[in-house]
């Protein structure tokens, strides 16, 4: 930005602003690009995250009705665990499973399209993303009709024995699963094929010619190289499909309710304010230990 | 540590490559004698490079064999081939350090010990201390000597080079061309250099293939190649020819007697590619010599007359372009030596030569004068 104050002197120097000010102007132009994000920022999310640590902190014997008073009650936070730990430990296993069948699908489904589509490659990309244009609750409401007990596909379980007679899919964990899996999957598969995209085809060539088969090459230079896709696709799929309650309401039963479904009900059904606010805040501080630890593990080297 | 089989000459065999309807190698049939410097030259698109992948197992044959020795490797898988490349793009791994990346191959197939080798290596190419830093930290030339040491450290009977000087300077290649042969020397392993660069391939190569459209023009060692060539298309792509149209009149004793643009010179047959109908009669620049008039032309020379239409000073030597009486125009190198007095633009001079030094090629009837008259090399 300097570049033409070190201009010899004598030339032009006559018509340009002092050299001070000029400078002083360029340093303050990235803050005055961040301010619409950083206010946006402030007044809808950190200020509501404000308030929200502040009702998890609320006396509970308060309601709606009779008022909240701020009363430091830490107590809170135990008695959440206490009453709700098996459904923080479903949300996290539910969505465990399921990134782990999205990246069984979801990494050879990148890798295809990325490396080997050809002229295909934009049109299949389209067919990850087409989904996205109808909306969630449609979507998850198909899959109520696909897994349900009159349909072809557990009639066809049930005729193969997969099934027993009166075995079902709806209301059961494996729906709230697939679920999840289907629709958090283009999540997975687009930063991955981003990364994929870039792999140069010559890396892989060397690879072969230096004694690697085809499993190590894609061990030791596919998948180190597709990291950053790959870490971000799984976080960009695990949180969201970790605080998700569509899936579990629409295709489980309160048996296969996740932390989202408590938080849900707390806050619409039971009004409960300060122990939803507290549940909240559980979930947020369990996925983000969840993600350093995973970026700790995976090498932050990778990301940056 | 060197090679299990003592025989380990590379021969391909009437090998083939089409894509769709292009035939990129064409029945190409060639043996590479074990530890030799072999260069493959020739323009872009003549079929080298797809060559070159065939043997590293990177592209499939159309038709033909590549035989290692007595071992028939047409059909085998790269990582399986003890065949190892230095790619034009280098294709270091960005995500490994330089040790990791010299040590790939040992440890794809379980070799060890590991750091004794690849510090050996590094040493070789003059990389020590370099281990932990990234490929993107280096420069192109180093970035080269590293991928030069990630396919030497696996001793590989055969060392594939796609034009593994290509990105580099004029100085740093110059450098690296004369660290190339130290290092084949060095290590004895059978080099096979893919270039379209003709300097470079006469400074390196003990065998240099000439490649045409899919075929090998001429082999043979530069000198060889360079002093007889075989076709036009040769003589011009080695350095620069001077190629007079002209037909075969006649023979006399040793000589092939040859007339063009109502002249008449004489070639030794031995000097002859063919020895009747339409001909190039061909010399070499620098095997002109200029001559104020045709009575201080050396008896036994050649000679034609003249007029200088341009001269470039240099410095080693001077470059005339000298106009024939029939309008073509040939160049002609002059060493600086001091013993010979310079021609200014204009001047009518004797250009003449030894009839050792021309040579004849077959000539299609219609063609015409082929001459490089470019200065500047």
């Amino acid at each position: 930005m300097s570049a033409l104050a070190h201009l010899p002197t004598g030339s032009r120097q006559p018509a340009s602003p002092p050299k001070a000010a000029r400078s002083e102007r360029y340093r303050l132009l990235p803050y005055l690009l961040l301010l619409p994000g950083a206010a946006w920022l402030f007044l809808f999310f950190v200020v509501p995250l404000v308030q929200l640590a502040a009702a998890s902190l609320y006396d509970p014997t308060g309601s709606l009705s009779t008022g909240y008073v701020l009363t430091w009650a830490f107590g809170n936070y135990p008695a959440a665990v206490q009453a709700y730990w098996p459904q923080f430990a479903r949300s996290f296993a539910y969505a465990g499973i399921a990134l782990l069948l999205a990246l069984l699908m979801g990494y050879p489904l990148a890798y295809a399209i990325a490396q080997r589509a050809g002229r295909w490659k934009n049109l299949l990309l389209v067919c990850v993303i087409a989904p996205m244009f109808t909306s969630f609750l449609v979507r998850t409401l198909a899959w109520k009709t696909i897994l349900s007990d009159n349909g072809w596909l557990v009639g066809l379980l049930r005729d193969v024995h997969l099934l027993g007679p009166d075995g079902r899919l709806l209301a059961t964990p494996i729906a709230v699963v697939l679920g999840l899996t289907y629709n958090f999957l283009p999540f997975l598969v687009l930063p991955l094929y981003a990364s994929l995209e870039r792999l140069d085809h010559r890396l892989l060539e060397a690879s072969s010619d230096l004694y690697a088969s085809p499993l190590k090459t894609f061990r030791r230079v596919t998948l180190p190289l597709s990291m950053p896709g790959l870490i971000a696709g799984t976080l960009l799929f695990f949180i969201p499909a970790t605080g998700d309650y569509i899936n579990a309401e629409l295709l489980g039963t309160p048996n296969e309710y996740m932390i989202g479904n408590v938080i849900d009900s707390a806050f619409l059904v039971r009004l409960d304010y300060p122990q939803g606010a507290a549940l909240s805040f559980l979930l947020m501080s369990a996925i983000l230990a969840v993600v350093f630890g995973y970026l700790r593990r995976a090498g932050t080297r990778e990301v940056l | 540590m060197a090679t299990e089989n003592p025989a380990g000459d590379l021969r391909l065999a009437n090998l083939s490559k089409t894509f769709g309807a292009f035939t990129a190698v064409d029945e190409l049939s060639l043996t590479i004698p074990q530890g030799s410097f072999f260069a493959l030259l020739g323009a872009s698109g003549c079929g080298k490079t797809t060559t070159l992948r065939m043997v590293a197992g990177l592209e499939e044959p159309t038709s033909g064999q590549v035989l290692l020795g007595d071992r028939d490797i047409t059909r085998l898988r790269p990582y399986k081939r003890p065949v190892n490349t230095v790619f034009q793009s280098y294709a270091l791994f960005p995500h490994l350090d330089i040790f990791e990346n010299v040590a790939f191959g040992l440890r794809r197939r379980g070799i060890r010990p590991v750091h004794g080798p690849v510090r050996q290596m590094l040493s070789l190419v003059q990389l020590d201390g370099y281990e932990r830093r990234r490929p993107a930290q280096l420069s192109g030339g180093q970035q080269q000597r590293v991928a030069l040491a990630r396919a030497l450290i696996n001793h590989p009977q055969v060392l594939l080079l796609d034009e593994p000087l290509g990105a580099l300077d004029l100085k740093l290649r110059r450098q690296m061309q004369i660290e190339l042969k130290r290092i084949q020397v060095e290590v004895g392993i059978t080099f096979v250099h893919v270039t379209h660069d003709q300097e470079e391939a006469m400074t390196m190569a003990d065998t240099v293939a000439v490649m045409n459209a899919g075929r090998i023009e001429q082999l043979g060692t530069p000198a060889e190649i360079y002093e007889f060539p075989a076709t036009a298309f040769v003589a011009n792509f080695l350095g620069q020819s001077n190629l007079i149209a002209a037909d075969v009149s006649g023979g006399n004793g040793g000589d092939l007697l040859v007339t063009a643009h109502g002249a008449r010179f004489s070639v030794p047959s031995a000097r002859s590619r063919a020895d009747q109908g339409p001909v190039f009669l061909g010399v070499r620049p620098e095997k002109l010599q200029l001559a104020a008039a045709a009575g201080q032309v050396p008896a036994g020379n050649q000679h034609l007359e003249g007029s200088i239409t341009d001269a470039s000073y240099v410095g080693v030597s001077t470059q005339y372009l000298l106009r024939t009486g029939w309008g073509t125009e040939l160049s002609v190198f002059v060493a600086n030596t001091g013993a010979q007095e310079r021609f200014a633009v204009g001047e009518r001079v004797v250009a003449h030569w030894n009839p050792q030094h021309a040579f004849l090629l077959d000539r299609r009837a219609d063609e015409h004068d082929r001459t490089t008259p470019v200065l500047v090399p």
